[in-house]
This record gives C-alpha cells, structure tokens and sequence, in this order.
C-alpha cells in the first residue's frame, strides 16, 4: 500500500477547463461516488487535525463540569511542554519501549514467514493459517490470557523456568517488576505478529525464483542469497510494517491501560506518553494541553515518518520502478 | 522400492524442520490450552503446589462411608496400583484395593507421605455459567453484535461506492486524492482524538452508539483500498455494455461489479465484524459512563477489575469473547488471509 504514497500530481486548472461535456459527466459521478469519503475526511480528519492546532493555543479546560470560555493564550501551552518533565519522561519511557518492541514485531514475523517459505517445511497452508489465526482474538482477551500466562505465582511461564532449571528463587515478577515490565507488554504483543507475518510471506513468495537460481550460479551461499537477492525483494514490504508499526508505538497505551490500570505502576514505568495524554484530557479535563500534547506527538511522529523515508533511498528496493 | 540415500536426507531435513515449526506454534498457541484448562479448575486447583496443568482433582475412594484418599502404591512385585488409604502410619500403612475390595485390608511397609497421588480430570463447568450470569452474557452478545452489524452496515455500503468512484471514474485530482487517502492511513489517530470527543460531547452523543456507528458510514482506506484493487482486476468490457443498454453507474455497481466481487466483499466484512468485536478504545470512551450498552471487550476488562483475584473466571470470560471471531476466522479464513495480502503488498 505504501507503494501507493508519492508526490501526487494536482489537477491544473487549465485540465479542469479543457473537460469535454462527457468527462464533466464522469466528473461529476465520480465525486458523488467519493462524498461519503471526502465528507467524512472533512469531518473526522481534517477538522479535527485543525481544530487540535486550534485547541493548542487557547487555553480550554473542564473544571467542575463546566466548559470555561476559551481564551486565547499563544505559545502558552507549548512552553508548559517543553518545560513538563513527565511528559519527556513518558516520551523516553515510549521511545525506549518501541526500540524493544519495534525489532521483535519486524524480526519475529520476518523469521515465520522464512521458516514457512522453506522448502523443507511441510503442511504451510496449516501453518500459516494457524500462525495468523491469534491476530483476531480480541485484544483484552489476548492481554488476559498472556498475562495469565504470566502471572508469577500461577502461570506456565514462571511454571516452566522452574521446571527447566533456568530461575529458582527469584522468579520475575512480570508484568508488576520494573525490570519486567517492557518484556512482559512485548510478549503480550505477541499474538499480533500475524498480519505483518502474512504479508511478509506474499513478499517472499513473489520473488522469482531465476534470481534465487541466478545467485546459486554465482556462487552465493544460504547467507549471501538472503543478503542480495531475498531482503532487497522484500524491502518494500519490511518498509511498510518498519513504518506502520513505528507510528502504532508511538501511540502505545492501552495495554499499560488495561494491564496496570493506567496508573503508571510499576514505578511511573508505564506512564507512556499516550497515556499521559489520555489522562490530561479524560481525567483531568485539560482540553487545550491534552490538544498540545497531541500536536507534538504528530510532529515528533512525522519528523520520524520523514526520516525514515529519507533513508528509504538506501535500503528499500522497487523492483524496476512497477508503479 | 527402497527411497534412495538422497530422497531419505531430503525426508529427514522435511522432518526436521516440519517438527521445529509445529514446536513453535505449539507454544506460540499454548495460552489457548491454558485458557481452557484454568477455565475449567477450581480456584483450589489453581492455587494447589504439586498438581498437573490440566484441571486435576485428588483421587478418592468412598468405602463403609469414608472418603479415602488413593496413593499410587509401588507392590513387592515391582508393579504399582492405586490403593486407597484406610490407616495412615509411620512405618506402614494399611489399604484397600477399590478394584479389588475382597482382597481386603493391605499392609504396605513405607512412609505414605513420599507416595504419588493419582490425578483425576476434574473439570468445574459451572465456571462458564457463573460468567454468563456475572457478566450478564446475552446482554453484552446483544451489544456487540449490534454495534458489529450496524457498522458493517455502514463499512459495505460507503467502502463499496467509493471503491466504485476511484475504480472506474477518470477525472483530473482523482489519484491525488486517492494517495490523499492511503496517506491517512499513517495519521496517528491520537491527533483528531480531542476535537471529535469534544465534539460529540457537545452534539449530546457521548453515551449512544452513534459515535461508533456513524464515522462507519463514511468509508475508510483500508477497505477502500482493498475493494478498488478488487474492482480494478474486473473487465470493462461488462461495465460497458451493460452502459450500452442504458444502465446507469448505480446499476453497474449493483448488477455488474458487485456480483463478482463477492470475495472482496467478504474479505471487507470479516475485517470489519472482527474489528468492530474486539474494539476497546472506541467504546472505552464514549460508552463507559453506559453499563447496559458495554461491548464485550470493555466488560471484560470491567470483569477483570471486580474478578481479577478468580483466574478461572476471567479465562472463561476470555474464551467467551474470542470464541466468535475465532469461528469467524476460520469460516472465512481463505477470504480473510487474502484480504490481508491485498492490503499489504499490492502497490
């Protein structure tokens, strides 16, 4: 889909102008068809996007349940940012948690769907579906059953550490230890490796098989054919879930929400930035700093997005330009 | 005819690798068996040192009105049987066979306390009942499928005409708006959050379910996307015969892409049912201050919060609101994991 994203060309006038009657017709159907996109475009992304940009710069604030008057309060809210501690630290706190998170959604997937494009794997239809299959279980079921598994004093986890020799005494505490914490939400993650999984084993199977055969002529080994010929076929895909799964990192809470209450606990450990925010705007009702909080994730998150197109240049490949 | 040196490697590398893939998924999936098995133990059973993962009773015996608990007993001719206890001693013990009951008394030498106990499968249903009553199950299935189908609803009919519009249409802006839409597929959502809140605050529709069903019927790129990519692969030809014989675009969508679509419009509507049944945050906002109106995914955490200290309960309460996607996955899967695909690596 990210193939999909390049500098669109914008309707001259002068095109506009140049309509036979039948294409104004075309036209003309063609918008009635998208309204129900470009009217809630407008609606639930355009004018909210602005109006947080609006928000940011009045101060707007619920107290005792009534909406004061909004007033108009410039860079007041910003310089309230970059002076709020907790906001860095819960940015830190999703920065640090994302660089955990981020190489075991894109590794972890990447590795199935090598396992299952092998040629010595049977029963891959199975397989597949059966890897894919816990990506719909609903997502606080899966954060229950995961952290079942891992609640220390009743769970298999703890359970086979024991039984396998590996801890003894002090068992992690999981999902309560601060040194914990992040792998315990990593692995709670896990059943949502499914999708990047599937699409990763499309990729890998769209590559022809002459250029696996191309580098077996040229002497390539296991390790030189994935370096040449695999990863560069599949980087446009590795490309789409790197990108994707940034931005949903970025905006990671629920699962601190669900799994410690949204309290932070262990230790403000799990005060994610996101959920910082969601607590500025739903618990204390601080409308216009929850909207700044908001526009500097944007920003931070598009800066990001930016850089990571623009390294796109080195890494990613599209195969003979087939757009 | 014997398989050659070459085929046998080739068979055993098969092997080898078939069985570290299974390996992985068995505990990739393993908190599905731990979901059933917690669901159907006691809290005892639970908390009980010793006992096997599977929901396992102690064995017991009732004899001349006494329960009597059985020991895995080792016999002097080397083989052992479940003996139940009828004396405990230090040095001996005495049992009866519950076999064997005309056997009468055994007198075995040894600490009785170093024996094993035999496990029994001892399933608790009534735990899933408890949990459609606590959780007042028909209402929140009401609930969700509601919410599920009202949104589809919306999904169908707004993804459809819109696919249509950028599918068959040819007009200058059409593919910049058309980037337009995919781009919004990587607007972090937290940016509009605010305002659309505020804004069905002050429209009075926090508490209903029209935030949820409303912004269904206004399209949305995945489904556009995944749809057009669909309409695009249909011939042409049809369309425009079909326009020949004087049927208007309306017309074409209905009596000549729809029909063929059918597995893209499957694909669409197990994402969207699936989607719709395992949103939280949506319904975590504007219908947490409803108890009557709470989807299963919110009342489940709801649950948690009051039941969290009853593990058996909450992985009963999690099989119950994951076995319908579960059904629906793998009813539909082929339509599913091509959907998928389609989104993914088309470009």
């Amino acid at each position: 889909m990210l193939g999909q994203i390049r500098r669109p060309r914008l309707p001259s006038l002068d095109a506009l102008r140049r309509l036979t009657p039948l294409g104004r017709r075309e036209m003309r159907w063609g918008l009635i068809f998208l309204s129900p996109w470009l009217i809630g475009f407008l609606v639930f992304t355009l004018i909210p996007m602005i109006a947080t940009l609006v928000f940011s710069v009045l101060d707007l604030q619920i107290t005792h349940g009534i909406l004061n008057p909004a007033r108009f309060v410039g860079s007041e809210n910003y310089q309230r940012a970059f002076g709020d501690t907790q906001a860095a630290k819960s940015l830190w706190i999703t920065v640090r948690f994302g660089l955990i998170a981020l190489p075991v959604g894109i590794l972890l997937p990447l590795g199935l769907a090598l396992l299952m494009n092998s040629a010595n794997v049977r029963g891959k239809v199975f397989l597949r579906a059966m890897f894919y299959m816990p990506f719909i279980v609903p997502f606080v079921a899966a954060v229950f059953l995961w952290g079942g598994m891992l609640n220390p004093e009743t769970g298999w986890i703890n359970r086979a550490l024991v039984e396998l020799g590996v801890a003894r005494g002090d068992l992690p505490q999981w999902a309560n230890d601060v040194n914990w914490v992040y792998p315990t939400y990593v692995i709670m993650g896990i059943w949502g490796i499914g999708n990047a999984m599937l699409i990763m084993l499309a990729g890998l199977q769209a590559v022809p098989t002459e250029l696996y055969d191309a580098a077996k002529v040229d002497g390539a080994g296991p390790m030189q054919s994935f370096r040449n010929v695999t990863f560069p076929m599949i980087s446009p895909v590795i490309f789409y879930n790197v990108t994707l799964s940034m931005i949903g990192l970025f905006q990671y809470f629920l699962v601190p929400l669900v799994v410690n209450q949204g309290t932070g606990r262990p230790g403000g450990a799990t005060m994610f930035y996101n959920l910082y925010l969601y607590k500025t705007f739903f618990t204390f009702q601080n409308m216009s700093y929850g909207a700044t909080l908001a526009w500097i994730l944007f920003l931070v998150i598009l800066a990001v997005t930016l850089v990571l197109f623009a390294t796109a240049r080195f890494w990613v490949f599209y195969a003979g330009q087939n757009r | 005819m014997a398989p050659t040196p070459r085929q046998l490697r080739k068979g055993l590398r098969a092997g080898i690798w078939t069985t570290l893939a299974l390996g992985i998924l068995g505990l990739f999936l393993s908190p599905f068996l731990f979901m059933v098995f917690t669901s159907l133990k006691t809290p005892e059973q639970i908390w009980l040192i010793g006992a096997p993962i599977w929901p396992a009773a102690p064995a017991y015996f009732e004899y001349e009105g006494r329960q009597l608990e059985v020991f895995t007993v080792p016999l002097p001719d080397g083989t052992t049987a479940d003996l139940a206890i009828l004396r405990k001693g230090r040095q001996e013990s005495v049992f009866v066979d519950p076999h064997n009951l005309e056997a009468g008394e055994i007198v075995w030498q040894g600490s009785w306390r170093a024996l094993d106990r035999p496990w029994q499968f001892s399933p608790t249903w009534s735990n899933y009942a408890d949990v459609w009553r606590l959780i007042d199950f028909p209402q929140i299935l009401r609930n969700t499928t509601f919410y599920a189908i009202m949104s589809e609803i919306g999904v169908l009919i707004s993804c459809t005409l819109v696919a249509f519009g950028f599918s068959r249409f040819r007009f200058p802006g059409r593919d910049a708006l058309f980037i337009l839409m995919i781009s919004t597929i990587f607007l972090p959502a937290t940016v509009t959050l605010i305002p659309t809140y505020t804004f069905f605050t002050k429209i009075n529709w926090v508490g209903t379910w029209l935030p949820l069903i409303v912004p269904a019927f206004f399209a949305n790129a995945y489904d556009v996307f995944l749809l057009r990519q669909y309409f695009m692969t249909l011939p042409r030809e049809l369309d425009e015969s079909a326009m020949i014989d004087g049927a208007g675009p309306l017309r074409i969508l209905w009596s000549v892409i729809l029909p063929q679509s059918w597995p893209a419009v499957i694909a669409v509507s197990v994402f969207h049912i699936v989607y719709a049944w395992n949103d939280y945050f949506g319904p975590l906002i504007y219908l947490s201050t409803k108890q009557d109106l709470l989807p299963i995914s919110v009342a489940l955490s709801r649950f948690n919060g009051i039941y969290g200290q009853q593990p058996q309960l909450i992985q009963a309460g999690a099989l119950m609101a994951l076995i319908i996607p579960l059904i629906l996955f793998f009813v539909a899967q082929r339509f599913f994991m091509q959907g998928v695909v389609i989104t993914g690596v088309e470009k």
